[in-house]
């Protein structure tokens, strides 16, 4: 005979105003097995609290119903109300009247009775709840940071500073990401390499951090506090213990035509190569889809004549590192589109349509023309030039509805640097709106528009096209009452769209974290949790989970950090005990599992085992499958494909989803008769 | 012999009658009939669209329920601005079903949206380019501007045209007839439209416009594919003229006119005589190429 307690909350007006709580409370009273039922304001308040807690121990409940929010809210208070008052925690049910009653109906006869349904369905359920106790896991002390631009390098240098150890994973051969190309940052227009660089080096000597570059994740297992993390080192092709970095090898190479990855393709690099100077490691790695020697079967060979230690080593593999680790920071970073996207701005046939990344390299001082206005096609200094803003951004054409964040400043910027270097010149900015929210970056692009004469034209631009060498750019003045205008321009900078990487969903897919339909990493609440999955132990930072500008991508990649801080903490984690088990009964069953392993083949976390099941002298009786309980995450796939159900969740017993079940149908009747 | 259902529109049965003339002598040459649209109305052209959403719906969809009941799955519609407006209400009728039983019920017909119309461009890429390259006798060798206008490849939403910006689909035509197309930024721009009476003034400047960036490429003919361009390019010479304060000559042809001269068609069934700027010039130039083509080919 079971003695339940239901406790009807109104939330405030949000339940109380379209359920008649009431009523409610009262019909539940008459349900079988239902000893003590009451409504209240606010459950979750503090007196609230405290009236489950007497009503358990008055009432000998063994077990109750919380009827109010989601239990993603507040299962956890009630729980714990419950534990402290000596009922297993696992013996308190939420019915959510809130999301799945009075928010999305009307106030009616019917609402109310679909909330006392829910109640109902919960009272058949917790009959058939059992004690559960959570499961403790050790925490691997060790954290995995993917990516090495500013996000990266500042999570892992804030882990490492608080003791404990980091693995920092890069697939370039340097880290340093996309701030290493910026020429300078706004809104105090100081260089960004000045800034990032002590970092960078401060990553290579941290006796903390161990950096891998030039390699890439290759899979992950296991669970917060216990991945096994799978590390594809990419081929070098110099043994970085011997290189000493001397660069005889870089001058020497023969290819040197090769687009130049961090000059985004302004400038040009060899074959065997480091990405700038001031890398991190600062060895070079060859290239193997451009070197001769790779190419065409072992000819060429000379940098392997040049370098003096004998470092280059044709016939290095790809080797794959395994490490285990408590927790991943993803910091992979973003990309933007190339101006081929653009049929409207020449579908990138124009070689003076750049975008914004080109400029940083052009305006920089360590970029392929040191830092001087030279256009690309001719080298000539550019008289007049035009920045397009949100070029793709917020445009449902181009299927992009977001704002990329951080355009509106960085055109500015590009257009105060220009001014800056070619005082004669003439800017022009098409904008949409300005979107200067930040600290000092209204007055940053104030600065822009009055002092470096900047001219900002509200608008448009549909079309650009090439004639006698000069841009003519046609656009729209909206605050001129619409004028068409036509600028001929000698180069066109586009704010092009800031997108996720080209392959984000294959490393969510690696990692198991979930990820929105633009690619960027999906974190686990809007607001109240920016930084952390819905996997548990791992947490994001930067630009991988939108669009970001770099104090933003530091300060995430300083929460991520304190979150794993606050895992390495404990020395054990407790985990939910809500996980699958495979039956085991009497002999000469021994379990309904029939051993068809259909389960193994479609466990996302490969938390199923093969378990013999033998006689005392030793011979096999049968084989079934048996659910590693440190693996599994209750996910239910396997009992869903379970063909005799074998399978069972602890609190999802198919038991307890039956009697909802039946409770539900069953259900006219007894409000009738109640 | 293939037969393909024929929506003329006004135009081609007026004012751009060398289209016709020119596209049914192409086809003759490629075994295909055209058949009309049996009483086949008005497009709605621009102005019912711009009064009534369900009016500009209803009068191209009851001629595209008459093309179903003549078994047609699909329609050329050589005229761009009616191309456009078939294409709309087919695609309003598809995608909505309460759309297309109001319809059915205003035009009085039944209406399943079977019959598909396509532009001039997909049925040259469909029926006549297969086999285009082995009929050319005469290949055009000169430089020329394929223009399309605004309506041939988009709204992108509707046409599905992937570079609805920068289209180059009649220039892959235009190379397997042999000519030289050129790159230009004009291709789909306003000529002017339907301001060509009201305000030839504007015309003139639009129109002046992408004449002056084709001449100023090189351009000996200009390409087009719509009734509306042709006859803006053609016709308001004096106000692009005007406009530009300088006169250019150069001509304005459709893209069957242009096959039918390579495939070596006597100009006379090809309407070349019925423009308003001489294509006399073009069509001499081009038969100068013809024959120190054949010497080079006696050679």
């Amino acid at each position: 005979m079971s003695r339940i307690g239901v406790f009807v909350c109104h939330c405030g007006e949000n339940i109380g105003a379209t359920v008649d709580c009431k009523k409610v409370a009262e019909l539940s009273a008459g349900l079988h097995g239902v000893v003590h039922s009451v409504d209240y304001k606010y459950m979750c308040s503090d007196p609230g609290q405290t009236m489950i807690k007497d009503a358990i121990k008055e009432k000998k409940l063994d077990g109750i119903v919380v009827a109010a929010c989601s239990p993603r809210m507040h299962e956890p208070t009630f729980r714990k109300a419950a534990q402290e008052s000596g009922l297993n925690a696992f013996l308190c049910e939420m019915a959510n009247l809130r999301e799945h009653c009075s928010w999305v109906h009307l106030k009616d006869d019917s609402t109310t009775e679909k909330a006392f349904e829910l109640i109902h369905m919960l009272v058949e359920k917790v009959k058939k709840n059992k004690p559960l106790f959570p499961i403790k896991v050790p925490v691997t002390k060790t954290a995995l940071v993917l990516g090495g631009g500013i996000a990266g390098i500042q999570s892992a240098l804030d882990i490492a500073n608080s003791g404990h150890q980091v693995i920092l994973v890069e697939k370039d051969p340097s880290i340093g990401g996309h701030m290493a190309q910026l020429s300078e940052t706004f809104p105090t227009l100081d260089c960004s390499q000045c800034i990032l660089t002590p970092r960078m080096v401060e990553v290579a000597q941290h006796p903390n951090i161990k950096l891998i570059t030039y390699a890439e994740l290759e899979a992950v297992e296991g669970f917060v506090g216990n991945f096994k993390v799978k590390i594809r080192q990419k081929a070098k092709s110099v043994d970085e213990k011997i290189c000493n970095g001397c660069g005889d090898c870089t001058t020497k190479c023969p290819i040197k035509k090769i687009p130049d990855e961090f000059n985004a393709g302004m400038g040009y690099r060899a074959a065997i190569y480091v990405p700038f100077p001031q890398a991190v490691p600062n060895k070079p790695v060859i290239d193997r889809a451009h070197c001769t020697w790779y190419l065409k079967g072992g000819k060429c060979g000379l940098c392997e004549k040049v370098c003096p230690t004998g470092a280059i080593n044709y016939q290095q593999e790809d080797e794959i590192l395994t490490f285990e680790v408590g927790a991943i920071v993803a910091a992979t970073g973003f990309d933007i589109k190339g101006t081929d996207f653009f049929p409207e701005y020449g579908y990138g046939k124009y070689k003076n349509v750049i975008n914004g990344l080109q400029f940083e390299r052009l305006a920089s001082a360590s970029g392929p023309t040191l830092g001087e206005m030279k256009r690309p096609s001719d080298g000539k200094t550019p008289e007049t030039i035009v920045f397009i803003a949100c070029a793709g951004s917020r445009d449902s054409a181009k299927g992009i509805d977001y704002c990329s964040k951080i355009c509106c400043m960085y055109t500015a910027k590009h257009a105060m640097l220009y001014k800056h270097k070619v005082h004669s010149g003439k800017a022009y900015v098409f904008y949409m709106d300005i979107r200067a929210g930040g600290k000092n970056y209204e007055e940053f692009v104030r600065r822009a528009i009055e002092e470096d004469d900047v001219s900002y034209v509200r608008g448009r631009v549909s079309k650009i096209y090439e004639r006698n060498g000069k841009l003519i750019v046609k656009g729209v003045d909206t605050l001129l009452n619409s004028m068409p205008m036509e600028i001929e321009a000698d180069m066109v900078v586009l704010a092009t769209a800031v997108v996720a990487n080209h392959d984000s969903e294959q490393i969510a897919q690696k990692m198991h974290i979930s990820y929105d339909a633009y690619h960027f990493f999906a974190e686990a609440h809007p607001k109240l949790k920016p930084v952390e999955t819905n996997t548990a132990g791992i947490m994001l930072a930067g630009a991988c989970q939108a669009p970001k500008d770099i104090p933003e991508s530091v300060s995430q990649g300083s929460g991520a950090a304190s979150k794993v801080s606050c895992l390495f903490s404990q020395d054990v984690l407790t985990r939910e005990p809500l996980i699958a088990e495979v039956n085991r009964s009497a002999p000469p069953l021994y379990s309904t599992c029939v051993g068809c392993f259909l389960c193994q083949s479609v466990c996302p976390y490969m938390a199923i085992e093969t378990e013999e099941i033998r006689m005392r002298d030793g011979s096999l009786i049968k084989e079934v499958a048996r659910i590693n309980p440190g693996l599994c995450q209750g996910c239910g796939t396997c009992v869903a494909l379970c063909r005799s159900k074998s399978i069972d969740i602890h609190g999802y017993t198919h038991q307890q989803i039956f009697s909802e079940v039946v409770a539900l149908f069953n259900r006219r009747e007894e409000y009738e008769t109640v | 012999m293939i037969k393909v259902g024929y929506f003329p529109g006004c135009s081609l049965h007026g004012t751009a009658i060398e289209y016709e003339e020119s596209l049914r002598s192409v086809c003759a040459e490629f075994d295909i009939e055209l058949v009309e649209i049996n009483d086949w109305n008005c497009c709605g052209a621009t102005a019912a669209h711009s009064l009534n959403h369900l009016l500009s719906i209803a009068l191209p969809a009851r001629s595209l329920a008459l093309a179903e009941s003549q078994e047609f799955t699909e329609i050329l519609v050589p005229c761009a601005a009616c191309y456009s407006r078939l294409l709309s209400a087919w695609a309003d009728i598809t995608q909505d079903s309460k759309i297309r039983s109001k319809v059915s019920d205003i035009i009085e017909l039944p209406l399943l949206g079977t019959a598909k119309p396509i532009s001039i461009l997909e049925f040259i890429s469909r029926y006549i380019l297969p086999e285009l390259k082995e009929k050319i006798k005469y290949p055009i060798s000169q430089k020329v501007a394929c223009y399309y206008g605004c309506l041939l490849v988009r709204p992108p939403n509707l046409v599905h045209y992937d570079r609805y910006e920068d289209p180059l689909i009649m220039e892959e035509f235009v190379k397997v007839l042999g000519g030289k197309p050129i790159e230009w930024g004009f291709k789909t721009e306003c000529c002017g439209a339907g301001l060509s009476v009201t305000r030839t003034d504007l015309v003139g400047k639009l129109s002046g416009k992408i004449l002056e960036d084709a001449v100023l490429r090189g351009a000996e003919a200009v390409i087009v594919a719509c009734p509306m361009c042709q006859s803006n390019l053609d016709m308001r010479r004096k106000s692009i003229n005007n406009y530009l304060g300088e006169k250019v000559d150069i001509p304005v042809m459709y893209i069957t006119q242009a096959i039918g001269l390579a495939m070596g068609i006597e100009p006379r069934k090809l309407g070349t005589k019925k423009h308003f700027v001489s294509m006399d010039k073009f069509i001499g130039n081009f038969r100068l190429g013809q024959v120190e083509h054949s010497k080079a080919g006696e050679v």
